[in-house]
């Protein structure tokens, strides 16, 4: 385990509500959970293998203090953004967006699940968007194919190869951008600097170690 | 000069040779029609996008979107920003909501910002391009440059998430939204009654879970078929593609035959104000509109 899970471990003792209050974004929406149920009739992967706790059963996991079940846990990783849960919530929870800091901080924690494919997704994403200020579409999905070595790329790549003919054929994968041409911010040396400060004075705010 | 002037973030996904480049090519043709003047912001960058959260973090992604909302408040004083983009509009329009909540957190993102030499004081208004049509034009001014109406097509309305939930456009349901519908009546084309209208995509899980993604893709398509339709139309790049490029790949793992092309609404637009398949952005259909093409060709 990481050396953050030991510093909120040993802070929060046995509070899990309380760590999940104050380290994950939203968090403190959590206690006004009533259980209804409406998230989960409305989450559009409900009848997907890996989605084993809907969003409700989360929040009374957290708050009966069942840590590593969820930290652990397959659920989160599940959230296609699609704000179903958060506009029909009766007590107007911001679901998706509780999903979404649970699942960050099991990530920063060390304890999302090992080789998460949507985990590695939303790393390749923010690492590819922010490094030119833009998102290199082509060099996004090199890195989703090849994250598991060379010959599953390769395969990955054979069996999207229809996809990417009918795109290039249509003018809408720019080649150029497999080599780093495409389109860039002037102002990418000011973007790192502001990012890198932001993540500082959040790691701050929340009493983490940089 | 213009009857209307707006702070343009283009986005990511519609630069050139980028996966919704014909999305831009028709935007540009259509504001031409309606007389809307769009400035890009300089050197605007990527909004981050949902899927960025667990890299990204809270504070971090705000700030992404901060520096385009300083950059737009200092070159474009006055404009609305407007996105064409499902996703960037969502970003943007909750950065703002945040940013205004809390003073803190606009605090923070100030400290953060003065790194790229910024700062914001105002943030500007946040529409999507849907927005400025059906708000600040109108329907009525929209149809008034008809002159091919797209008499006889059958569209089936694919509203999908991001453009509808958690903001959503004003005065409309979550469950059933009708401007996509009314879009359509106005350029002369008929609605069908379609079922999966608000339905997910599996948005960015296209990549990452390509089979759940994939079983959600399959409902939308079908209900398409089922309502009538000869084409689907969205105001949103990643509903565009996910729905149009995956067609055979799930024709393979179902052994369905889906061949439906899917069209933003500004496509049909520019068909019916008298624009050429080009101004469309109809070559950048990976499932040719042939119905449109013929169309805009007569």
């Amino acid at each position: 385990m990481s050396d953050m899970n030991q510093q909120m471990t040993t802070r929060y003792k046995n509070n899990f509500l309380k760590e999940i209050e104050q380290q994950a974004e939203m968090g403190d929406w959590v206690k006004m959970c009533m259980q209804c149920g409406v998230c989960s009739g409305s989450c559009p992967t409900n009848f997907h293998p890996g989605w084993a706790h809907p969003p409700q059963e989360i929040f009374m996991m957290i708050r009966a203090g069942k840590r590593d079940e969820v930290l652990d846990s397959q659920s989160m990783w599940m959230c296609t953004s699609c704000y179903n849960c958060y506009v029909r919530c009766p007590r107007k929870l911001p679901i998706t967006h509780i999903m979404h800091g649970i699942a960050e901080y099991a990530y920063r924690l060390g304890r999302a699940p090992k080789g998460q494919p949507t985990l590695h997704l939303s790393k390749t994403f923010w690492n590819n968007c922010t490094k030119s200020g833009r998102t290199n579409e082509v060099q996004l999905t090199q890195t989703l194919y090849f994250k598991d070595g060379i010959v599953s790329g390769i395969k990955k790549a054979l069996v999207m190869q229809d996809v990417a003919i009918g795109l290039v054929k249509a003018g809408r994968l720019n080649i150029m951008e497999a080599l780093g041409g495409g389109h860039k911010c002037k102002g990418a040396k000011g973007i790192h600097a502001m990012l890198a400060k932001a993540r500082e004075l959040e790691n701050q705010r929340k009493g983490r170690a940089a | 000069m213009a009857k209307k002037e707006y702070a343009f973030y283009p986005g990511c996904s519609s630069q050139k040779g980028a996966s919704a480049s014909n999305y831009l090519v028709s935007v540009e043709s259509m504001c031409k029609t309606l007389d809307i003047k769009m400035t890009e912001i300089p050197d605007w960058n990527c909004c981050a996008a949902s899927i960025s959260y667990a890299e990204a973090g809270n504070l971090p992604r705000h700030v992404l979107n901060a520096r385009n909302f300083a950059l737009a408040a200092d070159n474009l004083p006055g404009q609305d920003i407007v996105a064409t983009c499902a996703a960037c509009w969502l970003g943007a329009r909750e950065s703002k909501e945040r940013l205004e909540h809390s003073s803190v957190l606009l605090e923070d993102t100030n400290t953060a910002l003065k790194e790229a030499g910024l700062n914001i004081k105002v943030i500007p208004e946040i529409k999507h391009m849907v927005e400025v049509l059906i708000e600040d034009l109108g329907y009525s001014e929209l149809a008034s440059h008809v002159k091919k109406p797209l008499a006889g097509m059958k569209i089936a309305g694919y509203v999908g998430c991001q453009t509808n939930r958690p903001f959503g456009i004003h005065g409309e349901s979550f469950e059933n939204p009708m401007y996509l519908d009314k879009l359509i009546e106005t350029v002369g084309a008929e609605p069908t009654p379609y079922d999966q209208k608000v339905t997910c995509c599996g948005g960015a899980l296209a990549f990452s879970e390509p089979e759940k993604a994939q079983a959600q893709i399959k409902d939308i398509i079908e209900s398409a078929y089922d309502s009538g339709a000869d084409m689907v139309v969205t105001p949103c790049p990643l509903c565009q593609a996910n729905v149009e490029v995956y067609q055979g790949q799930i024709n393979k793992r179902y052994g369905t035959k889906f061949n439906i092309p899917v069209l933003y609404y500004s496509q049909l637009m520019v068909v019916a104000y008298g624009g050429s398949a080009k101004d469309a952005g109809l070559n950048g259909q990976v499932i040719r509109a042939r119905k449109l093409e013929d169309l805009a060709g007569k």
